[in-house]
């Protein structure tokens, strides 16, 4: 008898928690497919690559979509060398002790800080004390700084899962320190540094609240240099959807532009998760 | 040139030099953050600025409480939570016992997945589907809401707290499983009585990371919170969280005015929730550590 109710209790548990777990995947199909059902018959060459025309109401977004590119380009130029470097440090010649707590704690924290404490961050060093203005460059700093935790980790992990035999073999040819790093762990931990680029890569082309004060900017024109100001996909569709008198019609430019920043940040994600993938099934050792 | 020549050394500290950049970025952020909000002190009172029930930066003279501001990033961030802890906690732990194996990983990538969504398209479709919805369900005059901002915000906690939480679970040896279930204990039973409290420091954790994520999250409640400063007193008020604020009016703050210098002393109180949470969360699983 107690055997039968703990077996009812138990399908009515399990119910619930496929429950929920269908909840979670049904918030997930309807956010998807209710922007591409809208958003995907406004996509075209020329809608990707044509200017915005009749103060921002028709045209396309070229110059929104060459501006993430340059932003996203810009931030891993910056982050991605610190944060490799950084994490070579980590695991390969750190000693536990105090300092590397500390530094623990200072990329914990720097990715708990939210985005927009990075954007007046930014305001106040990059484009103000530094004088770089609102540009590519600050933006691309600052964001930079943001996603500077996820290389560290990724590049960590990347790093730690190389066995300790390989260093030790070539150590033992009589490699130095820094040649058994760049010919043998370096190569066999690339390919994890690299999925840690590439998500901090679709992080930076999503953001947008660090570059509103640092670098975007809503008027057609494309960059001249790395200290013009830039139009961004997520800063069009945030300004097209809730500042522009005409809001109401350029619903299909704003849904358009959705798909293609959704588009953008979701494939450079799969890249990601299809790499990380492949790595894990490919390690014999 | 052997282990420790010339070269080998500069490498060295070159990298080093690579790794402490963390800490100085976090020190300059502390730095740029006091030197442009702490001169609001100077010209308006530490206390008021705290408990002040009003927030008018813009009128004669101004006022700066941001105790309606922090009011609304709470309300949001509990609503976000009461959505996102039992749908987030429940796939977890769907997702680490009692999904088929063949099935666990893609459940998880789908979940990370809504990590990867850019919180501006977020709020987008928030606007487009939820505040409308939320308006003529509850017949209010707008939609934008507390209420519409805690929903779109509990599902972007979502895949913070799973993925923790599934990890923590994930982490509970095998062996505590066996046991339980040689005594006799039914699936639900062992999940229950062993897996979860094992796990409960890493739950904590993720509900914790999970809040973090809605207190810090801008675009969102910018685009669909209706930023009024109000306290408010229902789900179903307008609200106006502390990071929209900022987003919303840094562009029109006259730069080194009170307004401006008040919009970087919100940052300061951001930045120290947002540390304070890490610590918390860093507490938590250090104990843990040492229960092992």
């Amino acid at each position: 008898m107690r055997l039968r109710r703990g077996r009812a209790t138990q399908a009515i548990a399990f119910t619930l928690l496929s429950l929920a777990m269908a909840g979670v995947l049904v918030a997930l199909g309807t956010i998807l497919s209710f922007i591409l059902v809208r958003g995907v018959g406004v996509i075209s060459w020329e809608f990707l690559t044509s200017f915005p025309r009749q103060a921002m109401t028709e045209g396309g977004i070229f110059p929104a979509l060459v501006g993430t590119l340059c932003l996203a380009v810009g931030t891993l130029f910056f982050s991605l060398p610190l944060g490799a470097f950084a994490a070579i440090y980590l695991v390969e010649y750190a000693r536990q002790g105090l300092l590397v707590r500390i530094i623990r704690m200072a990329v914990n924290n720097l990715a708990g800080v939210p985005s927009v404490v990075f954007g007046l961050f930014g305001l106040a060093f990059f484009v103000r004390a530094l004088g770089f203005g609102i540009s590519i460059l600050s933006g691309s700093l600052t964001l930079a700084f943001l996603v500077l935790p996820v290389i560290i980790r990724a590049s960590e992990e990347a790093l730690r899962a190389v066995p300790q035999e390989f260093r030790e073999g070539s150590l033992a040819l009589g490699a130095t320190k820094w040649q058994t790093i760049r010919k043998v762990v370096l190569p066999v931990g690339l390919p994890g540094i690299l999925t840690g680029a590439i998500l901090a890569l679709g992080r930076a082309a999503g953001e947008t609240a660090p570059i509103i004060f640092t670098a975007a900017v809503f008027s057609a024109r494309l960059p001249d240099s790395v200290l013009s100001p830039v139009m961004a996909l997520p800063y069009h569709l945030f300004v097209m959807a809730t500042e522009s008198i005409f809001y109401e019609e350029t619903r299909p430019i704003q849904y358009g532009t959705a798909i293609v920043l959704l588009g953008l940040v979701l494939t450079i994600d799969l890249v990601a998760i299809i790499i990380r993938y492949r790595i894990r099934r490919r390690r014999r050792w | 040139m052997g282990l420790r020549g010339p070269k080998e050394t500069l490498i060295r500290y070159f990298l080093f030099a690579c790794a402490v950049t963390s800490i100085v970025i976090l020190l300059l952020i502390v730095v740029f953050l006091f030197r442009e909000g702490l001169p609001l002190f100077q010209e308006y009172g530490l206390g008021e600025f705290i408990s002040g029930k009003y927030w008018y930066p813009t009128a004669e003279p101004p006022d700066f409480g941001i105790l309606p501001l922090f009011l609304g990033s709470l309300w949001v961030t509990v609503g976000a939570l009461l959505i996102a802890v039992p749908l987030g906690v429940g796939a977890a732990i769907y997702i680490a016992e009692v999904a088929p194996p063949q099935v666990r990983d893609l459940l998880k990538s789908l979940a990370e997945l809504l990590a990867g969504i850019p919180s501006v398209v977020y709020g987008f479709f928030a606007l487009v589907l939820v505040v409308p919805w939320v308006k003529d369900f509850f017949d209010l005059p707008i939609g934008k809401t507390a209420l519409a901002a805690s929903m779109i915000l509990g599902v972007m906690a979502l895949p913070t707290i799973i993925s923790v939480a599934e990890d923590a679970l994930t982490a509970v040896p095998k062996s505590f499983r066996e046991a339980s279930l040689a005594l006799g204990a039914t699936k639900w039973q062992t999940i229950r009585r062993v897996t979860v409290p094992a796990a409960l420091s890493g739950i904590s954790t993720a509900v914790i990371l999970g809040a973090g994520r809605a207190v810090g999250e801008t675009m969102t409640v910018l685009m669909v919170s209706g930023m009024s400063p109000i306290i408010p007193r229902t789900f179903l008020q307008p609200v106006r969280p502390m990071t929209a604020t900022i987003a919303a009016e840094i562009g029109e703050a006259v730069w080194g005015g009170v307004h401006y210098h008040a919009l970087f002393a919100i940052g300061i109180a951001l930045f120290l929730f947002s540390f304070a949470i890490n610590l918390i969360a860093d507490w938590i699983s250090q104990r843990y550590r040492e229960v092992e």
